[in-house]
């Protein structure tokens, strides 16, 4: 008995001893900064999870993306960073990346290679649009209807947001410029080349709002992506904007009754920044965990939870079903040819131009 | 008609002049709620409301006796609920029926006078009425907000809706799935964890360096107190926010510091800086209700101990605490609910691993409305008024047990 005490509490010390060596360089505890929601839980189930099973790491989930330039800023200027990897949309990235916040990083050296053999620039191609930047899905922003309130002729263009007549009541856009504009100009018969040079001149942005003014008066704005789902359950709109995973959540997980409308559907990117000023202790381990968290497997992974497209193009032929409705989720994905028919192209270089111009603009013009 | 016999009241009040019109605006009132919430219009509504209680005051009026009248009322806008609403019309209609009988009696007795001196004049009795319904509504408008929720979290849809089936009281509609997701998921677990360590830490801190902080300040050789109790307090009367980005960047460095010279874990640390942060807060409710129950003591009793012999420590627990002891454990409430309920200073100071049940709730409906925050605001609620209540009983039992009278 004594002997088998003995040398189960040796075998654990020696095996305890060797896990901290091949570690010593890496810190044990990280935090990982995300949006919450079922995002998060995606996040937990397809990267967390496997990652700390394997590697004794404890991971503690953040949820404050939504402030994550704001904190970050604050933390640098406090010499007190406590967040190790951070979760932000392509546009934060790349303002965290030419304020210095966040880690530049060689993608073919520091990232997996992609199941096909292809090198990380090469798997994620366009989608890298900044150094700092690890993408990790496309999402879009897209609009649901409610199949019961609309007549019986459904939306089938994103027209349908702007005519009162076909389809009288109340929808929800979100409460900023980015988007709405471009959808106001599209449906005000710009073509889809010209959006952005027209909406850089003055008389293209009063076009932009004088198309807007013609729904302002049945628009419910809404700021986080929570809110259309919720407004839509409700019934208290017919139609209304948001992030295409919260429509699939509500169509397919909460049996609402509501449409996709993915024309002219708004892709955008979500992935991983490693904030600057960490130990070397820590940041080895950031770095370990996105080469782990971003690798093709783990990217199809993460489809089974949530409709949102990996970033890798070696990771699309992977996706496989849902993980609890064992629906294919392939068909969901923003990505999917039958969705993507009619997308439109976010242009991240013009809006971090004209950005804080149009946000005030906005601002001023929804208080009228 | 009968004549009531209620005193200083001579002549019966005028049924088509007075008691119908009354009635009626008081149905019209109810009516357009009812319009606006079955979807009919707020017109259709006031008309039908106003006809509803016209009729019901000359019928309770002219025909029937008090408790007949009552039940009649009760019984038609109960079925005419029900005719329109179904079930939830039925609950309706029976609440405005009886509040209808209710209003035609109460208007035509006379009794609205009951309480004024006979010599009121009419405008004086109006003011008074209008004064107490103005209170009402002013009640009804700060608890129903609260009412609300309670329902909505036994949804058995993931969304605040009051769903079709909830309305109608179908039991398929109702479920505990919120109660049993906040009670096993660790998502929300952790954070009442968080929030039950924190809090009872930040009120020994807050009560015990407040009710100090209130002796001193109360003795009158102490100089400048005025300037003290001003900063003291000030943590309540600055806003929030600013207080939270100075403790940001102050408890920044101070847990680097522990972090770096004492060796403590970070998970330590960030408790640390939210239980002191949260007793800052705290302190200003301490010293505000203990220093307002020594306005009541009488110190000739600390001297008359100090004549005994006794040391400043013995009269302190043996004399002066006992008697402010209702000030110290009103203050020690408020520093807890404070910190309990606080979301803007445990967003700055606090890291992930200290997150309480307010930021859950808070990033809650932010990300997901889920009817969990729901399930959690009950229980807070319900969990407040128990530890209200409790106060209160104790209060009252330690003032009977020392001969004051409740006050």
């Amino acid at each position: 008995m004594k002997l088998t005490t003995t040398l189960m509490a040796s075998t654990a010390m020696v095996m305890a001893g060797t896990s901290a060596f091949a570690d010593a360089h890496m810190a044990s505890e990280m935090t990982i900064v995300s949006w919450g929601g079922a995002y998060s839980a995606s996040q937990k189930a397809a990267y967390h999870d496997p990652y700390s099973e394997a590697n004794g790491v404890t991971i503690v989930n953040d949820e404050s993306s939504a402030e994550a330039v704001a904190k970050l800023r604050a933390m640098s200027e406090a010499g007190n960073v406590t967040w190790d990897v951070v979760d932000v949309v392509a546009a934060d990235a790349i303002r965290l990346c030419d304020e210095g916040l966040a880690l530049e990083i060689d993608f073919d050296t520091q990232l997996a290679n992609g199941d096909d053999g292809s090198t990380a620039s090469e798997d994620f191609g366009d989608l890298l649009v900044s150094d700092c930047f690890i993408p990790q899905i496309v999402y879009s922003t897209t609009a649901g209807y409610r199949t019961d309130l609309v007549g019986d002729t459904p939306p089938t263009s994103i027209c349908a947001m702007f005519d009162l007549e076909a389809y009288p009541g109340m929808r929800s856009l979100e409460k900023r410029p980015i988007n709405n504009m471009e959808w106001a100009l599209l449906c005000d018969g710009v073509a889809k080349a010209d959006v952005y040079d027209v909406l850089e001149t003055e008389a293209g942005q009063s076009q932009a709002f004088a198309k807007l003014d013609t729904i302002k008066d049945n628009v419910v704005w809404w700021s986080a992506g929570a809110d259309t789902p919720q407004l839509l359950a409700d019934g208290e709109v017919i139609m209304g904007t948001t992030y295409n995973g919260r429509l699939f959540a509500l169509i397919e997980e909460q049996n609402q009754p509501v449409g996709m409308l993915w024309d002219a559907q708004v892709f955008d990117l979500d992935g991983w920044i490693i904030p600057t000023g960490l130990s070397p202790e820590r940041e080895a381990r950031a770095l370990d965990y996105v080469k782990f968290a971003t690798d093709t497997q783990r990217l199809a992974d993460q489809a089974m939870y949530i409709s949102y497209g990996p970033a890798r193009a070696s990771s699309a032929p992977l996706v496989g079903q849902h993980a609890t409705l064992g629906i294919d989720m392939a068909q969901h994905m923003p990505t999917d040819p039958e969705n993507a028919k009619n997308t439109f192209l976010y242009n991240y270089e013009w809006w971090a131009d004209y950005r804080d111009d149009l946000d005030a603009k906005f601002q001023a013009w929804l208080s009228q | 008609m009968t004549t009531t016999a209620l005193k200083g009241q001579t002549v019966a009040p005028n049924l088509m002049g007075f008691t119908l019109p009354v009635t009626a605006a008081f149905g019209a009132f109810f009516g357009l709620l009812a319009g606006q919430a079955t979807g009919a219009g707020a017109l259709l509504g006031i008309i039908v409301g106003a006809a509803a209680g016209a009729i019901i005051a000359y019928v309770l009026v002219t025909m029937l006796p008090y408790k007949t009248g009552r039940l009649t009322a009760i019984a038609a806008i109960g079925v005419l609920g029900l005719l329109i609403g179904g079930m939830i019309g039925l609950i309706v209609g029976v609440l405005s029926g009886a509040a209808l009988g209710w209003c035609a009696y109460w208007v035509h007795t006379g009794r609205y006078r009951a309480s004024m001196p006979p010599y009121a004049t009419a405008g004086q009795v109006l003011w008074h009425n209008t004064f107490k319904f103005i209170c009402g509504a002013i009640l009804f408008f700060l608890i129903a907000p609260i009412v609300t929720i309670i329902p909505l979290s036994f949804n058995a849809e993931n969304f605040f809706t009051f769903t079709p089936e909830m309305l109608s009281l179908d039991p398929a509609g109702f479920s505990l799935k919120h109660y049993r997701d906040f009670f096993t998921n660790d998502d929300w677990l952790r954070p009442l964890k968080n929030s039950v360590i924190i809090a009872p830490f930040a009120t020994i801190i807050s009560v015990s360096l407040g009710t100090l902080a209130a002796i001193g300040l109360s003795q009158s050789h102490v100089p400048f107190r005025r300037a003290i109790m001003a900063i003291l307090i000030s943590p309540m009367i600055v806003p929030l926010i600013i207080s939270a980005t100075g403790m940001f960047f102050f408890y920044s460095q101070m847990g680097l510091f522990m972090e770096n010279t004492f060796g403590m874990s970070k998970s330590l640390s960030g408790y640390i800086k939210v239980i002191l942060a949260h007793a800052a807060l705290g302190i200003p409710f301490v010293i505000i209700t203990v220093t307002a129950t020594l306005v009541g003591f009488d110190h000739s009793l600390t001297r008359a101990a100090a004549n005994m012999g006794a040391t400043p420590t013995v009269t302190f627990f043996r004399v002066q605490m006992p008697l402010i002891l209702p000030g110290v454990i009103s203050g020690a409430l408020f520093a807890f609910i404070t910190s309990f309920d606080e979301v803007v200073v445990v967003l700055f100071v606090g890291a992930a691993a200290q997150k309480t049940l307010p930021w859950q709730m808070f990033t809650g409906l932010r990300e997901q409305i889920s009817p969990t925050i729901l399930a959690v605001a009950t229980i807070l609620v319900i969990v407040s008024i128990l530890l209200l209540t409790t106060v209160e009983l104790l209060r009252r039992r330690s003032e009977r047990l020392r001969g004051l009278s409740p006050t």
